[in-house]
């Protein structure tokens, strides 16, 4: 054990639980998570979870409630015990270290800051702790207040300020410590949308600025994918997919992700899938062929599967009008349900006896009960396994 | 249709428009009647006690107790505060007053702080055990204070302690323990973790952490616990009875000692002056604490 | 539950120990040592002459400890039921949107604020026949009215009965209003609409949903039957006779009056079995499902 307190392992070691799409070595990483086990009780949360976040890597740990993307964000801060593991930033072993030893700043849901503090007060505490010289801390919260434009309400109590003015502070409080990484628990679930909006912004602009390493843990998609360098969907203690926004989007590694990421959701078809020279899937009379599909793997034979077409990936016209190069497949449907939603309307209908939705233009004049031509855009249909849920 | 709407000649139809006429239901003059009937009931223990306290011996023996004080004097008041005997000693009952003072001041003081510093590292830190510790001490507010008694009588013997401040100000801080510890617990249960582990992240230890965060927000309990733990060590009886000494009798004893074991005649004015004196510092608490009085009943009974 | 080992710090431990001894020392030793001498034949000072259940034999054939626990279920049937329906209604009452509900709640609680003993002698005067209500109303103009009770032995248990509901039904007052104020006031929008008259949206929507106020309030007041002891000193002083005893005296006497240290330490080892034997289960559902209240 004291051994790997003072030099990182072997990366082979350790590597074998690392999904495939992480081309990071631990050596290289700013944060590196190294098998780690967390136990609530008899209650295992996480299992041999492993991860590396490269230095100035933005990165996002998406997932439902209760996936575990904020126990391993405390776990990282040290505010967790670990029943098994290591935990490395920027180069050592801080498996065992207090968090205020760890390098790394944190944010809040709940902002919490201290109440009885005023806002200089609250930024300034850990480095008066630290026993920094009062003229750098000063120096230190001006320029983070400078950074947030919070200059105007040092003076101020948290109560005073507005949500927004509070998880800036949060941020600042972060700044000062001067650290290499930034851990955010859900800091912007407790704002409404505008503000939520306006917050996203200047917390991706500040990233572009400090270029320090982020790990953000939400369950807001939208804020996963404008932020995110790499994307970490998580769901039961488990890293289900890792990668790109753009890779998370256009080819979800199973269908749990597919579900997760976009709105509204992808529509999903079970039916059967055959392999082969000409691939198709087939579900209640509507056949599709798959000859455009980028298979992950070699499919053969014949097996249950499910198809999922994003609602912006079906366009509505006649089939007549638009160029068919192989690229659409036309259908027919009626309107079962419109759903406005200003910019866009949601088109609810019916493909093979199953619900599919359709997202138009809202000058797109369609009524309810009409019969309408839809193409699926084969290029962009994902397909996955009906049993295990993998990307085919 | 739209005759109905138009006047029509003669007709004295109401049309319903407009706010609805007050009307004085029979269920308002019940609920009233009910109001009136508690209010006397709760009012007159107090306004019997006042009025007999202003009057002479004689006016109460012919009088009866709701009548206003044909002769008012303040002498019993006087009799009560600097001359009430408890067996031979005729100093009044500004003695216990002073006891109570005396006691009730440190314990409170002292309970407090107890019982904030362990509902903080009950509900913070929860170390090893911290459920076993506190699953005991509520229990220990349920149990009869008989079942405590007489060995700790022994063991405060033992001690050379029995029968002195010291023995009745650590009685009330332990028997305050419980309350005290389920008041500040779930005060600090309600304050989100996230500010502790922000504490955490910015380096605060254990005190650090209490006194320069938890503290400062605690105001709001702390006074709640002030008015429940000044007005529970007031009006003990219990234990001032067998731990405080003859030196230290707090004013509850005292005030029982004085009206229920005089010899000769019943000086009934003089006892409810004494009644009402003892029962001042509650009720000037309960006055001016106004809803906190009600959020430490609430505080301190929900969980138990 | 979770106990991050990280956080279980020294610190804590030791700002913890003055409550563990006091736990360990004050009050399970105390309650062993209690147990232990109800089993010897102690009489003014405590002998380790083991003479197992004898002393529980002997209060048991005691005729005051019977009366004694006689008097504490009436006393406690009657001032808990009492208390529960005047507070509720008194607390119903105050939720009427009534002129001068401020003064009114202020009126209800403030015997609360006061000590048993001071309640008890407040009675005491009240309730006194020669001078007290009942020559009142007979000097109006009732020669045969009688309210004596204080003196009758039949009757002077209901006097703490009275006392005790002046004193305490002020809390129940204010746990139930407080709970009333936090219904969600679209139950009565809903009840409106529905038609329900108040009194059944009362009875059967609002006192379910008061539980947990109504579980408080037993519990509080149930504490108090237990305890009861400045009431009847201050009261009736038990009397007259043996009619008000009841166990907390009983135990109290034994113990500093009548030298009969191994009869009391058994009647309070009888005293605290009961209340455990009522109390741990209530504890282990109501405190265990609570618990997870807490800080995860």
């Amino acid at each position: 054990m004291i051994a790997t307190s003072t030099k990182p392992v072997a990366p082979a070691a350790t590597e074998t639980a690392m999904p495939p799409a992480v081309a990071l070595s631990p050596d290289e990483a700013s944060v590196s998570i190294r098998d780690l086990v967390i136990q609530y009780g008899a209650l295992t949360v996480l299992d041999r979870m492993s991860l590396n976040v490269g230095k100035g890597e933005f990165l996002v740990l998406l997932g439902p409630s209760g996936c575990g993307k904020s126990t391993l964000l405390n776990a990282i801060a040290g505010l967790l015990d670990i029943a098994d593991g290591e935990i490395w930033i920027a180069g050592k072993n801080v498996t065992w270290e207090e968090p205020k030893d760890r390098g790394i700043g944190m944010v809040f849901q709940s902002y919490a800051l201290y109440p009885r503090m005023t806002i200089e007060q609250n930024m300034s505490f850990g480095l008066k702790i630290s026993g920094l010289p009062k003229s750098e801390v000063a120096e230190r919260v001006a320029k983070a207040a400078k950074m947030l434009r919070l200059e105007q309400l040092l003076k101020r109590r948290p109560s005073e300020l507005s949500g927004g003015q509070r998880q800036r502070v949060a941020i600042g409080r972060a700044l000062v410590r001067n650290v290499d990484v930034f851990l955010f628990d859900e800091p912007l679930s407790n704002l409404d949308a505008q503000l939520r909006a306006e917050l996203r912004v200047e917390i991706k602009q500040l990233h572009q600025d400090l270029g320090n390493t982020m790990i953000y843990v939400t369950h807001d998609q939208i804020e996963a994918m404008t932020l995110a360098n790499r994307i970490a969907v998580m769901k039961g203690g488990i890293i289900q997919q890792l990668d790109t926004p753009e890779v998370i989007y256009n080819r979800p590694a199973n269908r749990f992700v597919a579900g997760f990421i976009g709105s509204p959701a992808m529509s999903f078809l079970t039916g059967t899938v055959e392999g082969g020279a000409a691939p198709r899937f087939s579900a209640n009379g509507l056949t599709v062929p798959l000859d455009r599909y980028d298979f992950d793997s070699t499919a053969s034979g014949q097996l249950e599967a499910t198809l999922g077409a994003r609602p912006e990936h079906i366009i509505v016209g006649n089939p007549a009008s638009g160029t068919d190069d192989g690229r659409w497949l036309w259908l027919d449907g009626k309107v079962r349900l419109l759903e406005p939603t200003g910019a866009d309307t949601i088109v609810w209908t019916e493909l093979a006896g199953q619900p599919l939705t359709i997202r138009v233009t809202a000058d797109q004049k369609l009524k309810v009960g009409e019969q309408f031509h839809f193409a699926l855009d084969l290029t962009r249909l994902s397909l996955f396994n009906a049993g295990t849920g993998v990307r085919l | 249709m739209s005759s109905i709407a138009s006047p029509a000649a003669g007709s004295r139809v109401v049309v319903a428009r407009g706010p609805r006429p007050q009307s004085l239901t029979a269920g308002r003059i019940g609920l009233y009647c009910f109001i009136l009937v508690t209010a006397v009931y709760f009012l007159a223990p107090l306004y019997v006690m006042l009025m007999t306290s202003f009057k002479s011996m004689d006016e109460i023996r012919l009088g009866n107790i709701f009548n206003l004080p044909q002769h008012f004097t303040l002498q019993p008041w006087i009799d009560a505060w600097l001359h009430a005997c408890t067996g031979l000693n005729c100093t009044g009952i500004s003695v216990g007053f002073t006891n109570s003072v005396i006691i009730t001041v440190p314990s409170v003081i002292l309970s407090i702080a107890a019982g904030a510093i362990n509902g903080y590292a009950l509900s913070f830190w929860k170390p090893r055990g911290a459920n076993v510790l506190f699953a005991i001490l509520l229990l220990g507010a349920f149990v009869p204070y008989q079942a405590f008694l007489y060995p700790l009588v022994r063991v405060y013997s033992t001690l050379g302690l029995f029968n002195t401040l010291t023995n009745i100000i650590t009685v009330h801080i332990i028997f305050g323990l419980p309350v005290m510890t389920l008041l500040f617990r779930n005060f600090y249960a309600g304050i989100p973790m996230e500010l502790f582990k922000a504490a955490r992240v910015d380096g605060a230890g254990f005190w650090r952490t209490f006194f320069s965060v938890m503290l400062p927000m605690s105001t709001p309990i702390i006074i709640v616990a002030v008015i429940l733990q000044a007005t529970n060590i007031w009006n003990d009886f219990l234990f001032g009875l067998v731990f405080a000494g003859r030196e230290n009798l707090p004013m509850t004893v005292q005030l029982n000692n004085i009206v229920n074991s005089t010899q000769g005649e019943r000086a009934y004015n003089v006892d409810m002056a004494a009644t009402i004196l003892t029962a001042l510092v509650p009720l000037a608490i309960y006055f001016f604490s106004g809803r906190w009085f009600v959020r430490g009943i609430a505080a301190g009974a929900v969980k138990g | 539950m979770t106990e991050p080992r990280r956080l279980r710090n020294i610190a804590a431990q030791i700002a913890l120990t003055p409550a563990w001894l006091i736990v360990a020392f004050a009050y399970v030793g105390t309650v062993v040592w209690t147990i232990v001498i109800s089993f010897t034949s102690s009489k003014s000072i405590p002998s380790y002459n083991f003479v197992g259940w004898a002393q529980y034999a002997r209060l048991f054939s005691t005729d005051r400890w019977y009366i004694s626990i006689n008097n504490i279920i009436i006393f406690g049937v009657l001032f808990l039921t009492i208390c529960l329906v005047i507070g509720f209604l008194l607390a119903v009452a105050l939720d009427q949107k009534i002129m001068f509900e401020n003064s009114y709640r202020t009126v209800i609680l403030y015997p609360y604020a006061m000590s048993f003993v001071v309640t008890g002698l407040i009675w005491q005067w009240m309730l006194n026949p020669a001078l007290g209500i009942e020559k009142t109303v007979q000097a109006l103009g009732f020669p045969n009215f009688s309210f004596d009770w204080i003196i009758r032995t039949d009757m002077a248990i209901y006097t703490l009965v009275i006392a005790g509901v002046w004193q305490a039904s002020g809390l129940v007052m204010a746990l139930m209003l407080a709970g009333l104020r936090g219904v969600d006031g679209e139950i009565w929008k809903a009840a409106r609409v529905d038609g329900i008259p108040a009194w059944r949206v009362y009875l059967f929507i609002i006192v379910p949903i008061l539980r947990p106020m109504i579980v408080t309030a037993v519990v509080l007041l149930s504490i108090g039957v237990v305890k009861a002891f400045d009431l009847v000193v201050a009261l009736t002083k038990g009397g007259p006779g043996l009619s008000t005893e009841v166990p907390a005296k009983f135990v109290m006497d034994n113990l500093f009056l009548r030298a009969n240290i191994g009869l009391a330490t058994a009647a309070s080892t009888v005293m605290l079995v009961t209340v455990l034997a009522v109390l741990v289960p209530w504890f282990y559902t109501e405190y265990a499902r609570r618990n997870r209240g807490g800080h995860a």
